[in-house]
């Protein structure tokens, strides 16, 4: 299949809508899809060979903070292009209620098109305003998908119409190999947390409650802390002052380091209190670690003793923690980018039925 | 003895006719303070009514029309405080009209000229308008901090006006970032 994605923030910034766009794109190419994205990038980043850059994204005001997007008639023009040399058979456009290049491709194109909506949609009173301009592009859509239900509620009260739900998924193929940071687990067990350190549904007190149970027992143990704090000297003053150099906390880190991170620890802890719809973190530590005592061992929520105590058996039994992560490695594969690039693909395959390929329109035509 | 009465009342008189002429400049100083305000109310309404007007008139592009149009909600009652949202508008207008060859781009189409004159003509009349009002405000200001104005509490309960600061330019300074951002 030849498919045309729009990307409408900057490519070189990062965002999580770039990233869903790319991990979609990789996955579709390694399906064996023929795939280009259109993205505002500045002429001088590094592009993969198969996003074309649309010019330099202007910063401009857009819903009380700076966005950097791209419009105007240049835009237009570039966008046209993309898609009369493209040949696509299906176009799917990212966000299409932002005033940027996914908007301007609704405008200009006809034939099949899948929007996906990321995020609940604050101004739809802006949206009425502006109906008709933006109505003619809105209703070319012949496919709909929300990537939480969050967004799918938004779209239904603000847009009208529904969607399908397909959540994001992980690229599981990232996690898979990572250098351990230097000196780490070391010899005496080492155990790790991924996540904001003041969010109390991440429930870091849990862990460092359970630390201080472990710690006494274990004199080499030590805690790996990774996510960003405001007070990070706070927090290590609730660990007890004779452990407090066997706990290290990293702030916040990249996306490779925090792969370090899970390859850096013997056992990966996530104590979440709940209140959270799905994770994101949870999701991938799976690859190293759990799946509902299958693939990782689980504990009373918010029971700092039966946190250590679950903890403590996973230390003393390698054979165990080896057997969990091959488990986990195939549990994950339920959540990994392929198989959400088949779902997003089912959707295509459903709006090219009976349709042509993806052409201009008069639309915007007289924009050179 | 007659002589020192006169002066007395002379010159209690003399003070008398000095502090109210002080008092009533201050009134009419906040007087013109509200008439300034009312000025510039006024012209920042305009702006952005002909900046809605150019978001709609299907001139523009779809996605230039929404961030116009998104500009213009935000100077209307929204959470966001008025001077930042008047200023985003400028931003969003100043994204709009220093595209390369913006201008060319519209050439020839049905009443994009007098359009584009009138948000250009609009703009002018708040930067014109927010320097008035600033004038007289500080004006006032300086008049309030007098000693003797603040001995005899001359303003009254009036409380002190507050200039208004925003970004009005439509042409991005030259010393700035691109676009002023």
């Amino acid at each position: 299949m030849k498919i045309g994605i729009t990307c409408p923030y900057s490519w070189d910034v990062p965002g999580g809508v770039q990233q869903h766009i790319r991990d979609l794109a990789e996955a579709l190419i390694d399906e064996g899809h023929e795939v280009s994205v259109i993205s505002p990038a500045d002429d001088d980043t590094p592009l993969p060979p198969y996003v074309i850059g649309a010019g330099r994204a202007v910063p401009v005001p857009y819903n009380g903070s700076v966005a950097r997007l791209s419009f105007g008639f240049l835009s237009v023009s570039r966008v046209r292009r993309w898609i009369k040399e493209g040949g696509f058979d299906v176009l799917h456009v990212h966000e299409p209620e932002i005033p940027s290049l996914s908007l301007l491709a609704c405008w200009v194109a006809s034939g099949p098109i899948v929007a996906t909506f990321h995020t609940a949609i604050p101004r739809s009173r802006v949206l009425l305003v502006t109906y008709p301009v933006v109505r003619t592009g809105l209703e070319k859509i012949n496919g709909r998908i929300a990537v939480s239900e969050a967004a799918r509620t938004t779209l239904v009260e603000h847009i009208g119409g529904d969607a399908v739900v397909i959540p994001n998924g992980v690229a599981t193929r990232r996690y898979r190999k990572a250098d351990p940071l230097p000196g780490w687990p070391g010899p005496g067990g080492a155990i790790g947390f991924l996540g904001r350190l003041e969010e109390p549904r991440k429930g870091l007190p849990v862990l460092l409650k359970a630390f201080e149970i472990l710690g006494p027992q274990r004199p080499g143990l030590r805690l790996l802390i990774a996510g960003p704090a405001a007070d990070p000297g706070e927090v290590l003053h609730r660990v007890p002052a004779g452990l407090r150099d066997r706990v290290v906390l990293l702030g916040q880190v990249s996306e490779e380091d925090k792969v370090r991170v899970l390859h850096s620890v013997d056992v990966f802890c996530s104590p979440n209190t709940g209140g959270e719809s799905f994770g994101i973190v949870t999701a991938e530590a799976f690859q190293q670690v759990l799946r509902g005592g299958e693939a990782g061992e689980l504990f009373a929520t918010g029971d700092a003793a039966d946190l250590a105590r679950a903890a403590g058996r996973l230390l003393d039994d390698p054979a165990r923690r080896a057997a969990l992560s091959a488990a986990a490695l195939a549990a994950v594969a339920d959540y990994d980018w392929s198989v959400v690039a088949r779902a997003v693909l089912s959707v295509y395959e459903t709006v090219v039925l009976g349709s042509t390929q993806v052409a201009v329109t008069a639309s915007g035509s007289e924009f050179p | 003895m007659i002589t020192d009465i006169v002066i007395i009342v002379a010159a209690a008189l003399f003070i008398g006719v000095y502090v109210s002429w002080r008092a009533g400049r201050i009134d009419r100083l906040h007087a013109r303070v509200d008439m300034a305000r009312a000025a510039l109310d006024a012209t920042l309404l305009r702006r952005s009514s002909v900046a809605l007007e150019l978001a709609t008139s299907g001139l523009l592009d779809p996605a230039t029309s929404l961030l116009l149009a998104g500009a213009v909600h935000g100077t209307r009652g929204g959470d966001r405080p008025r001077d930042l949202a008047e200023s985003d508008l400028t931003r969003a207008l100043r994204a709009v009209f220093s595209q390369p060859d913006f201008r060319a781009s519209l050439n020839g189409k049905e009443g994009a000229d007098e359009l584009l004159a009138e948000v250009e003509v609009a703009a002018h009349q708040v930067f014109l308008a927010r320097k008035f009002y600033n004038d007289v405000v500080a004006a006032t200001r300086e008049a309030r901090r007098r000693p003797l104005a603040r001995v005899l509490r001359l303003s009254g309960r009036a409380s002190a006006p507050e200039f208004f600061e925003m970004d009005d330019s439509l042409v991005a300074e030259s010393s700035g970032a691109p676009l002023g951002l």
